[in-house]
């Protein structure tokens, strides 16, 4: 993919043909082969997929924190100058937490039950940060009441805290020291959707106040439509497209993007109307097959989908990888009708 | 297929009838009591509402609002504390044993998650023969049945998946195994608990309009658990609202869906994302915090997040009333 194809201007973060494998048994699986985009600066970038795309992967090869089985084969992660697949590991460890933080799904699993919340709080701070203990203390107490915690809660234990404010400490915890990339993954998928809000509100919030960019990985449009600035589809360890989230929501170019829509419900339409399924499953990464990944569950599919898919602008900044991405206005407009689906299956 | 249909639909007779049904957990333990704690989790308290035959109903909540308790107390998987459950007439906990296998039939839960629900060694075969097993269905009748089963969620050419085993089908495929284990006995009644959580969006349209289908075909009383309006509405036409327990409105999904009128179904509503980045949002009407299932406040239970909370919310429960079409418990109305 060539630079011309992803207009954003000054990005914080460039992804660039990005390879991630698994080494499983002898064999590699490659979760993520291929992917190409940009994090613009001061905003929030959805990466949506589902189980099995690479989203997970990618966030967790910018932080270069992996499976022990997996490894960067290929591909560029271009950072304030630096590309982050190649540097020593001493290095990128000064960037974590630093510049690049992580908020992982389960908020639980990343902290620590036998220790307070002040004092993984502040093992961060004093240890990375070069903070002493007062400022360590006084930088707690800002970071709780930043993500609206009662300070005086920082001696509890993580137990003593519902989903909702252990999912709120997280976030805390990577603002530590203050870092210019956020990167969450999935960090409102196992909450109410009352508690849900009230965090992606305050992540919002802080993005915007902070003037942060931030990497959401999500399986949900839903959260995409609400809170990101861009998007960036995955499907089956590439990119289908990427754009703004206005141009890919409202006008999907690759056949995934639209049959996604069709499968989401949407509370505020008058009726509730049909869901459609895309039928099938996605392929199995370990034995991949030769061209489109998704033209087995395609309706449009095409011999030429046989092929390797090119990258095509669609629109500026909103490259799409699908033969037929020319004809994507005409297509929209078939896929928007369950029948569609129904003859693919 | 014939004979997994016609069963009578009629739908103004009452088949579950709930009256005050309580289930009360003891927890904590002696160490709490000693400080003098609550030992008692009301999961559900004081629920009273009837479903009738070949009815949806959405069980609605966050989590710890009592659904899945409530769920439970449907199946007889749990006994009620106070409070009565009449299932066809019958009450149940006072239900016998030889009775209450024949009530293991007519009532079947679908399960969350899939792979948890299957027993990993055993053929798809073998999982949906266990029930015929059980109830004593001949041999020579089972494979027909499990086809038919198989053929009743949409699986397609079922013959192929017999001998597989759970971990060589993808999770949709694996929950229309589940929803027919669910269904080979013919129930009457089934209670689905979050059954598509686990699935990946693009499938999860296809499993709901299987459940549509499959309950429309076979006349079903369904109850479907979930904290997700917008699925509760593409397969329930009655949603009932619950907080810590207890009933806050009960009604006609589509009214719920465009005019809450509970204070806490209004959050609810507001709260729901929706995949349009064309839609305006509202401020959440509802105060910070979470349920706290071991301390309640007094009176209306949801008076501590509630933007509308007055003298009378702390003093007095506040009643189920009609209003309209539905019944709502709060002293607005």
């Amino acid at each position: 993919m060539t630079e011309s194809l992803l207009s954003v201007r000054d990005p914080l973060l460039s992804v660039r043909d990005l390879r991630v494998s698994y080494q499983v048994g002898r064999n590699f699986v490659h979760a993520v082969d291929g992917a190409s985009f940009d994090v613009p600066k001061g905003s929030i970038t959805g990466l949506v997929g589902e189980s099995g795309c690479g989203k997970t992967t990618i966030a967790r090869a910018l932080t270069r924190v992996m499976a022990d089985n997996a490894s960067i084969s290929g591909g560029q992660i271009l950072f304030d100058g630096k590309d982050l697949a190649k540097i020593p590991e001493r290095e990128m460890n000064a960037l974590r937490w630093r510049d690049i933080a992580f908020v992982p799904q389960s908020a639980m699993n990343s902290l620590d039950p036998v220790y307070t919340v002040e004092y993984q709080l502040g093992e961060v701070l004093r240890r990375r940060g070069g903070l002493d203990r007062r400022q360590a203390r006084a930088r707690c107490e800002e970071l709780f009441e930043m993500v609206g915690i009662d300070p005086g809660r920082l001696t509890d234990y993580p137990h003593q805290f519902s989903g909702g404010m252990r999912q709120r400490v997280a976030i805390a915890l990577a603002l530590a020291l203050n870092p210019k990339l956020i990167i969450a993954d999935e960090p409102v998928t196992a909450l109410d959707v009352i508690v849900q809000r009230q965090i992606l509100d305050q992540l919002k919030e802080l993005q915007e106040r902070l003037g942060l960019s931030v990497i959401l990985v999500t399986h949900d449009i839903s959260v995409v439509a609400y809170i990101c600035d861009r998007t960036v589809v995955m499907y089956a360890g590439k990119v289908a497209e990427s754009g703004t989230m206005q141009a890919t929501l409202t006008a999907p170019s690759h056949p995934y993007s639209m049959g996604l829509r069709n499968a989401f419900p949407d509370l505020q339409s008058a009726a509730a109307g049909i869901l459609t399924p895309i039928e099938g499953a996605p392929p199995n990464l370990a034995n991949p097959p030769a061209g489109c990944r998704f033209k087995q569950r395609c309706p449009f599919a095409l011999d030429l989908c046989g092929a390797e898919p090119p990258v095509i602008e669609v629109a500026p900044g909103h490259p799409v990888l699908c033969h037929r991405a020319k004809e994507s206005a005409a297509l929209r407009i078939d896929a928007a009708r369950t029948e569609t689906w129904m003859a693919s299956a | 297929m014939n004979m997994m249909m016609g069963k009578a639909t009629r739908k103004t007779e009452v088949l579950i009838s709930i009256h005050e049904a309580r289930l009360h957990y003891a927890v904590g333990g002696a160490f709490a009591a000693m400080r003098g704690k609550s030992t008692v989790v009301k999961a559900v308290d004081g629920v009273t509402f009837d479903i009738r035959r070949s009815e949806s109903v959405g069980l609605l909540g966050e989590s710890g609002c009592g659904k899945t308790s409530m769920g439970r107390l449907l199946l007889k998987l749990e006994d009620t504390t106070d409070g009565t459950i009449h299932f066809d007439g019958e009450e149940l906990t006072k239900i016998q044993r030889k009775r209450l296998k024949e009530f293991r039939t007519r009532a079947q839960l679908i399960f969350q998650n899939p792979f948890d629900a299957v027993n990993p060694r055993f053929t798809i075969r073998q999982t949906l023969s266990e029930p015929l097993e059980n109830a004593g269905i001949k041999r020579s009748e089972r494979e027909a049945r499990i086809i038919a089963a198989l053929e009743l969620v949409r699986l397609p050419e079922p013959a192929q998946f017999l001998d597989r085993y759970p971990h060589q089908l993808s999770g949709g495929q694996l929950q229309r195994v589940v929803m027919a284990r669910a269904l080979i006995l013919q129930p009457e009644f089934v209670v689905a608990d979050e059954p598509v959580s686990m699935l990946d969006v693009s499938v999860r349209a296809g499993v709901l309009n299987v459940f549509r289908d499959v309950r429309d075909r076979l006349g079903l009383t369904a109850i479907y658990i979930s904290h997700d309006l917008a699925l509760v509405r593409y397969v329930c036409e009655r949603t009932i609202v619950m907080y810590l327990g207890r009933i806050m409105e009960d009604g006609p999904t589509e009214d719920i869906v465009h005019q809450p009128l509970h204070p806490y179904t209004k959050a609810l509503v507001a709260a729901v994302p929706v995949p349009n980045p064309d839609q305006s949002h509202d401020p959440l009407p509802i105060g910070r915090g979470a349920p706290d299932p071991r301390n309640p406040p007094s009176g209306c239970v949801f008076r501590d997040r509630c933007p509308q909370a007055f003298e009378r919310c702390a003093a007095e429960v506040p009643q189920p009333r009609p209003v309209g079409t539905r019944s709502v418990a709060c002293h607005l109305f």
